[in-house]
């Protein structure tokens, strides 16, 4: 039916999409289970089966006058204005990490009213305020 | 001043480029086969005045000419004056410019410098990067002009962000910009070899020194942004796949899967769509890098404040650009009769494209994935580090063990070879002992190191060979000798870094199981354009009893008011004691963290030599032609 020839083709153009289509599958699957979701305090009110494996992000302001630096940590309050949330960090803060300040950190909840960050993202720019904080702030506002 | 006087060399540019492609479009019409000197002249000349328009711009931030406002917003007259310089390439209008002055450059060099005899393709190349020059000095002029004036004008200027005033910094995106830019010039060509239906092994020789030159480029340039990363971001390490990051690694994947290509091209005519496509890819890729970083889209640690309607012209561009050379590439392409056997090197180099091309669809997906998400459908994620790992961390072991035994393999033939050979069993031995001192448990982590300590090995085998016999590939070993040491090392210091976080206040003492740290003491001067604040720490590792005085800072800048962190790093030229200071609403107690991180050194060492090979590359070829 098929020429030795175009045989050899069919079988590679198969296998060459077979291969494609797991490789896609695999990175699509990795990437599911590796997805770091962004919430506001608000936000983390409203879930309701807490997953405290799952790294995720927290961000909105640093609230005034709640920055307590101790031992071994510093804990602070992160808030949207509307519900707020205690944030535990050790190690060093990026610079331009202040109250009254914009704050993006990264870590796991402990429940719905502690955070244990593992890392607090850096910022460039004093005026730079990162997209998702200022969309969740703006709506917060009204 | 100084604004009109560049305003008035890029329009000669621009007038220039226009000329040019009217030049060269009526030349095709005629029969001889040189191309006339007036064009070379142009040529000349738009190099001339594309530079001029750059040093016109240099002038401005050299003198702090705040009647422009690019140097009123990126510069201040107490700047060092290293960091007023690289100021002229910090910000988005300055680096533009740089940007197309890398395009009038390689358009230049091309034009002089490869002879290849076909009048048709040469001038269709430069008909191509002229399009490419004028549709940027159009977008330059009309959306980001770096002259454009400021009235009245203001006595000071606004200041360079401090964490940009770096040397590493300050060389980082002229390399990136060579590597990104330099790849224009084999998208033109590939487009005109399409068009003139020039002859495949020419196409190939011709674009393969350009392909490794920029390959070359984009590996310093991602070097020297990893450097800076690991000593300026405080966070001791040297790549966080963080969307910028990927916009930069991305071109570079198909650089290396296009210099593979190349080869077969050249010595066997095959794949010849291939390296076309991989042509307009890296280019296309290289602009899509371009419109994530300053288009504002992504939210990036490395995020600068940006303006979308950059993005909007970046993006425009970027689909005229697509769909037209897709549509040159179906109406010119031609139907290639490809023998490909099995086991043979151009069997192993197509391979090599898979693994590429896979490792950038990883990184691709990635980088994407968020922003789609954040458009369709409204969710904020972000995709961080394991993801990665997971996925192409099992890939690289094949990876290695196919780099190690597809360069044994010849040209056409279809012999099998020894893959376990006598080298394979000493790099087991070796990697035994390696182990006997780290013993590490995880299989990947473990199956990495062997197949990177066997190609290292092989590749030093090699090395040892070709002076021998000189039919051994110098460059190629070279590089897959560096890639061995990278991944080699880059394994061992996952394996054996440290980190500690604690908080102090001075005269405190720590007690870590290896390390005592003593904060001794606290000191403040006023430095340049900042106030420092020197924290004096005395580290005494408990093992072998040596003391280590580290002093990191705290850099608070006036202009603009920003604060950073410098991290204070000892390198024993074997491992680095890495030590960061931070301090919050002027509390006691200041923020620590200790990191040990082997082989630095060997890391950088590594990617150094990995590039070399593509210097060979360059060389090699002008000898022969």
């Amino acid at each position: 039916m098929l020429n030795p020839k175009a045989k050899i083709r069919l079988s590679i153009l198969v296998g060459a999409i077979l291969f494609s289509a797991i490789s896609i599958f695999l990175i699509f699957k990795t990437l599911e289970d590796n997805i770091i979701y962004f919430y506001s305090p608000s936000e983390i009110k409203q879930i309701n089966d807490i997953d405290t494996n799952k790294s995720i992000r927290v961000g909105g302001m640093v609230k005034d006058g709640s920055i307590q630096t101790k031992k071994d940590e510093i804990k602070f309050i992160v808030t949207d204005f509307k519900n707020e949330i205690i944030v535990t960090f050790s190690g060093t803060v990026p610079a331009l990490f202040a109250e009254g300040k914009g704050v993006v950190a990264e870590g796991k909840l402990q429940d719905k009213e502690f955070f244990l960050a593992k890392r607090i993202l850096a910022k460039h720019d004093e005026n730079y305020m990162p997209p998702e904080i200022n969309k969740n702030l703006e709506q917060n506002a009204k | 001043m100084l604004s009109n006087f560049g305003i008035t060399f890029l329009s000669i540019t621009f007038l220039t480029s226009f000329l040019l492609i009217y030049l060269s479009f009526n030349e095709l019409k005629t029969a001889n086969n040189k191309i006339p000197k007036k064009i070379y002249n142009f040529s000349s000349l738009q190099l001339i005045f594309t530079i001029l328009s750059f040093l016109t711009l240099l002038a401005g931030f050299v003198v702090s000419d705040f009647s422009m406002s690019n140097v009123f917003e990126n510069s201040h007259s107490t700047k060092p004056l290293l960091y007023k310089i690289s100021g002229t390439w910090g910000s988005h209008e300055g680096s533009l410019l740089l940007w197309i002055n890398i395009l009038v450059l390689f358009s230049f060099l091309f034009l002089f410098y490869s002879n290849n005899n076909n009048k048709k393709f040469q001038l269709y190349t430069i008909i191509f990067q002229n399009f490419l020059i004028g549709t940027f000095l159009i977008f330059l002029l009309f959306n980001s002009n770096p002259f454009s004036l400021l009235f009245p004008v203001p006595n000071e200027g606004l200041g360079l962000n401090p964490i940009l005033q770096d040397p590493a910094l300050a060389i980082h995106p002229p390399l990136l910009y060579i590597g990104f830019v330099g790849s224009s010039i084999y998208f033109s060509a590939a487009l005109a070899a399409l068009i003139s239906k020039v002859e495949t092994k020419l196409f190939a020789r011709v674009i393969k020194p350009w392909v490794s030159l920029s390959w070359f480029f984009q590996t310093l340039g991602i070097l020297v942004g990893s450097v800076w990363a690991y000593y300026e971001l405080g966070w001791g390490g040297f790549w966080f796949w963080d969307p910028v990051e990927n916009s930069s690694l991305m071109p570079w994947l198909l650089m290396t899967a296009l210099f593979h290509s190349v080869l077969v091209l050249e010595r066997r005519l095959g794949l010849y769509s291939w390296v076309i496509i991989l042509s307009i890819l890296t280019f296309t890729m290289s602009v899509v890098g371009t419109f994530l970083v300053r288009s504002g889209i992504l939210n990036s640690v490395h995020t600068f404040a940006n303006d979308p309607s950059r993005g909007l012209f970046i993006l425009t561009f970027l689909i005229l650009m697509v769909f037209s050379s897709i549509f040159i590439f179906f109406k010119y392409s031609t139907t290639e009769k490809n023998t490909f056997k099995f086991l043979s090197k151009e069997f192993f180099i197509l391979i090599n494209n898979w693994f590429m091309v896979f490792f950038l669809l990883v990184v691709l997906i990635g980088t994407m994935y968020p922003i789609f998400l954040d458009t369709l459908f409204g969710t904020k994620i972000s995709v961080g580090p394991p993801y990665y790992n997971f996925v192409l961390a099992p890939f690289l072991i094949p990876l290695l063990f196919l780099m190690t035994s597809g360069p044994k393999f010849n040209w056409i033939s279809s012999e099998s070879k020894k893959i376990f050979d006598l080298v394979f069993f000493i790099s087991l031995f070796i990697f035994l002992a390696i182990l006997f001192i780290v013993k590490e448990k995880n299989l990947i982590v473990n199956l990495t190191l062997i197949f990177s300590i066997y190609l290292t090995i092989q590749s030093l085998n090699d090395f040892y060979k070709a002076f021998k016999n000189k039919s051994i590939n110098l460059s190629r070993v070279i590089s897959h000798f560096g890639f061995g040491l990278l991944i080699f090392f880059i394994s061992i210091n996952h394996i054996l870094s440290i980190e500690k976080n604690f908080n102090l206040k001075v005269g405190d003492e720590k007690n870590l199981s290896k390390f005592l740290i003593k904060f001794e003491n606290i000191e403040s001067y006023k430095i340049d354009n900042y106030q420092t604040i020197i924290g004096d720490f005395q580290i005494l590792n408990k093992k072998n009893l040596i003391k280590k005085n580290l002093k990191p800072e705290i850099r608070i800048y006036d202009q603009p008011k920003t604060m950073t962190y410098e991290a204070s790093i000892d390198s024993n030229f074997f491992s680095d004691t890495y030590l960061t200071m931070s301090n919050v609403s002027d509390s006691e107690l200041f923020n620590i963290k200790l990191q040990i991180k082997p082989f630095m050194n060997f890391i950088w060492l590594s990617v150094f030599i990995l590039s070399l090979g593509g210097v060979l590359n360059i060389f090699k070829r002008i000898k022969k032609v």
